[in-house]
């Protein structure tokens, strides 16, 4: 029987630190995620999940000192050091923003065909010359996400659950092995992030995709993934399977005093509301 | 409630702004005297010579007509002059702009360049016209080469400032995707930017129109070798017809233009 050892881990991540000045955001984290899985990272805000995220994509390389990030064996970056190999790594590696990234004034599916920039030429790619299938394979990804309709239309046009799913059209047109999701439904109604969600374990479950997601709200991440990473100020503090994320682990994650947590919703954060004074009449 | 709102004061301005804004007007209006000396401003003289200027408006008043098939051909190889002279510069512009972008090319690479497009901008279309004037002859393609420099600078200049103020984040994904450099820019950043580069360059074809009625005056083509002809010989009625027709041709293709720019803002 194979060991999970002897499979290649789609991500693997040794040693990786990063810091912004005097502030440390990675410190030492190290983790493994094998081909296939459907992983949550959570954590407070600031706690270093989408730096995290943007080193395994090789968007920001981490300190001097720091050690390697490897997807499917293929370094992505050393000892700080962005692989120069990167773009071929990326090709694989669909990325989900949570603004999106759509350029906004080209049309959807416009959009969703430069997920096939790395594999065509320059000088074609420059001329907006694509392969017909290519273009076929396009409309079937936006077909998939719901949005084929809106094929022509500019992506700034749409709402930002439609736009959330025009990305992960793009995302299939790079034919990603691996989806490297940042907060992708922290600027959604709730009916956008469900189907967002759904679309990433479908992928995950139908395609052999690997996802790794950052979420904020809790409940999505026991819902979803099997699997949850927590993070705090820079450090890997829980790992496990998402059933296991007690309300005391939680606690203790999200550095919350009292029994207020709501996993039905987001975080309540104690954030005061502020009413305006009533205008005086008559003053 | 009030009681809350009192309370609140409007926030005091420091000694040290007050100081500073007294001092600033003074430099400004020190600017001002020396710069009234310097160009020896005489306004009483408006008063003084006003015969004369009875005298030019006089034969400005009878603009004469005789010679208008000339002077509308000279006036129509201008327009000409200005649409070879901007397109030149708008092709130079956009590989210029995007070097000298410091979000797109490193600093010794935009830096050079900036320099280089400051120098094209610093020369006035007069002075290229008269060095191209001497490397190709006298004519209108002396004039087409005086307002692609020109141009240049300035179109590379604006180009660069509307590249340096895009939305990083569309760029990033389409690095994201493993796009090349070039295919960043043709993706990423060229669609973000290209209402403005539009804009500028039909405002600068506008401008062009207006430069190529001068480059004339030195032999570069166009209507203001007539109009040069005419004001040195004292021919106030056609100088004041080419002018009228100048003035037409320019509102017209001003007009023209700006529909276009609103549409594509």
């Amino acid at each position: 029987m194979k060991t999970a050892e002897s499979i290649t881990p789609a991500i693997e991540i040794h040693h990786i630190s990063k810091s912004f000045g005097k502030r440390q955001a990675l410190q030492r984290v190290s983790l493994r995620i094998s081909p296939g899985e459907m992983v949550a990272l959570i954590g407070p805000s600031g706690s270093g999940k989408s730096t995290l995220l943007r080193h395994i994509a090789g968007l920001v390389g981490g300190d001097r000192d720091s050690g390697t990030i490897r997807l499917f064996g293929k370094e992505v970056q050393r000892r700080g050091a962005v692989s120069r190999r990167i773009r071929t790594i990326r090709s694989e590696v669909g990325f989900i923003f949570q603004q999106f990234n759509l350029v906004g004034r080209l049309s959807l599916l416009t959009n969703v065909m430069t997920g096939t920039l790395s594999r065509v030429g320059t000088l074609r790619s420059l001329l907006g010359i694509f392969p017909r299938e290519e273009k076929s394979r396009a409309m079937a990804a936006l077909q998939c996400v719901g949005l084929a309709e809106y094929a022509a239309q500019r992506a700034s046009t749409l709402s930002g659950g439609q736009q959330q799913r025009a990305a992960i059209a793009r995302a299939m047109q790079q034919r990603a092995r691996i989806i490297l999701a940042d907060e992708p439904i922290a600027s959604l109604d709730p009916e956008s992030a469900r189907i967002v969600m759904e679309l990433l374990q479908c992928m995950n479950r139908d395609e052999g995709v690997t996802v790794l997601v950052s979420l904020h709200q809790v409940q999505f991440a026991l819902q979803y993934c099997p699997r949850s990473i927590a993070m705090k100020e820079g450090r890997v503090v829980f790992d496990g399977p998402s059933r296991e994320l007690s309300p005391a682990a939680l606690r203790q994650i999200y550095g919350l005093k009292n029994d207020g947590l709501d996993l039905d919703g987001t975080l309540p954060l104690n954030v005061r509301v502020c009413t305006p004074p009533a205008v005086a009449a008559g003053a | 409630m009030t009681a809350t709102a009192s309370a609140l004061r409007l926030p005091a301005i420091p000694l040290r702004t007050k100081i500073l804004r007294l001092l600033l007007a003074l430099a400004a209006a020190g600017v001002l005297a020396w710069a009234w000396q310097g160009s020896e401003m005489r306004p009483l003289d408006l008063l003084t010579y006003r015969q004369n200027m009875a005298a030019y408006l006089k034969g400005f008043l009878t603009p004469d007509f005789s010679e208008w098939r000339d002077y509308l051909h000279h006036t129509i190889v201008t327009i000409q002059i200005a649409i070879w002279g901007t397109l030149l510069a708008v092709l130079g512009a956009v590989p210029c702009g995007l070097l000298s972008s410091a979000n797109v090319a490193p600093a010794w690479i935009h830096q050079p360049v900036r320099r280089l497009m400051d120098a094209c901008r610093s020369i006035n279309e007069m002075i290229f016209a008269m060095l191209f004037i001497s490397a190709v002859g006298l004519g209108p393609f002396a004039g087409v080469l005086a307002l692609f420099m020109h141009t240049l600078g300035t179109l590379a200049k604006l180009f660069s400032e509307a590249v340096e103020a895009i939305d990083p984040q569309p760029v990033e994904g389409i690095r994201a995707t493993g796009a090349s450099r070039l295919q960043e820019i043709a993706y990423g950043i060229i669609p973000q930017v290209v209402p403005l580069w539009i804009s500028y360059s039909l405002y600068r074809f506008e401008s062009n129109v207006r430069s190529a009625s001068v480059v004339g005056m030195v032999g570069a083509g166009g209507i203001g070798m007539l109009l040069w002809d005419a004001i040195r010989s004292f021919n106030y009625g056609a100088t004041a017809a080419m002018l009228i027709i100048l003035i037409v041709v320019v509102s017209i293709l001003d007009l023209g233009s700006a529909t276009i720019r609103k549409r594509y803002i």
